[in-house]
């Protein structure tokens, strides 16, 4: 019964969460390259999205930061697991530079991916399945670098 | 630079910001984790213990247009800016690449960031460098 309610949580949250990108702009690829051109005509629109987010985030990961500090649970009841913030890796870096050019070709990055998706844009669905396809790889892909 | 300064854009972005950062606070403080997409999407395809909660996530994310038509009575306009294999590239990169650095705009840009970790710093210096970078490229450059 508990993991019905936190799914119903959780399908809520992705509901606002798509909203909030389609209203923003992130899942329209031409806005976001628009972001990234900063050599053409540049529209720093989407600069605010992440100023936003951070905004309202700041104070409320602050509340979640200390409930899980004292032990305190979610309001689903399930421990707050917040993962550590040290360790700044090569792959930290690596990885966040491969998914930067990948976000630079086409101008899609995860989130947009699927709201693209569900917009019944058939090229988002292209995005999703090589993204999805690249998820699968990095395990065998890790093994072997890490060898 | 040429800027395009669009303030009902500006206006659009800010908002959608906001609703981006509720969202992500409620998933921490509602059940407790990161909302980072890559992270419960690459969760669902590795096949984690968690599944129903990434999917209920998920599912929420795909049906989200639906609802937004359901509200404002049209989509936004979209434009996709490649063609087939390079979204092919592009999709590949985006997967594995937010795999090796666990997280991606959401989960280091949105959650990371609000959260101060030094970690998320990085991984949105990275990922953001590296996307003004490949633009400049593919659109001056090689253009």
């Amino acid at each position: 019964m508990k993991h019905h309610a936190q799914a119903g949580q959780a399908f809520a949250i992705g509901l606002l969460f798509g909203v909030g990108l389609l209203l923003s702009g992130m899942s329209n690829p031409q806005k976001v390259i628009g972001f990234l051109d900063l050599a053409g005509a540049w529209d720093p629109s989407l600069a605010l999205v992440m100023g936003g987010a951070i905004a309202v985030g700041l104070p409320l990961f602050r509340i979640a930061e200390s409930r899980s500090q004292r032990q305190l649970p979610s309001w689903s009841g399930a421990p707050i697991h917040l993962p550590g913030k040290s360790g700044i890796t090569p792959r930290l870096v690596l990885g966040s530079v491969l998914f930067g050019i990948g976000w630079g070709i086409a101008g899609i990055c995860p989130g947009p991916g699927l709201v693209l998706v569900g917009s019944l844009q058939w090229p988002g669905l292209v995005f999703v399945l090589a993204m999805v396809a690249g998820m699968l790889l990095f395990r065998p892909l890790d093994k072997v670098l890490s060898r | 630079m040429n800027i395009i300064w669009d303030p009902s854009a500006l206006l659009a972005a800010l908002t959608g910001g906001v609703l981006i950062g509720l969202a992500a606070a409620w998933m921490a403080l509602g059940l407790g984790r990161i909302a980072g997409i890559s992270g419960l999407l690459g969760g669902l395809v590795d096949g984690a213990p968690d599944r129903a909660v990434r999917a209920a996530f998920v599912g929420g994310l795909l049906l989200a247009p639906a609802l937004y038509l359901l509200l404002r009575g049209e989509l936004p306009a979209v434009k996709m800016m490649v063609d087939t294999p390079q979204l092919l590239l592009a999709g590949l990169l985006v997967g594995i690449g937010t795999r090796f650095a666990s997280g991606c705009t959401s989960g280091h840009g949105v959650c990371g960031l609000s959260r101060l970790s030094p970690r998320s710093l990085v991984a949105t210096l990275s990922f953001m460098g590296a996307g003004f970078a490949a633009v400049y490229l593919l659109r001056h450059l090689l253009a």
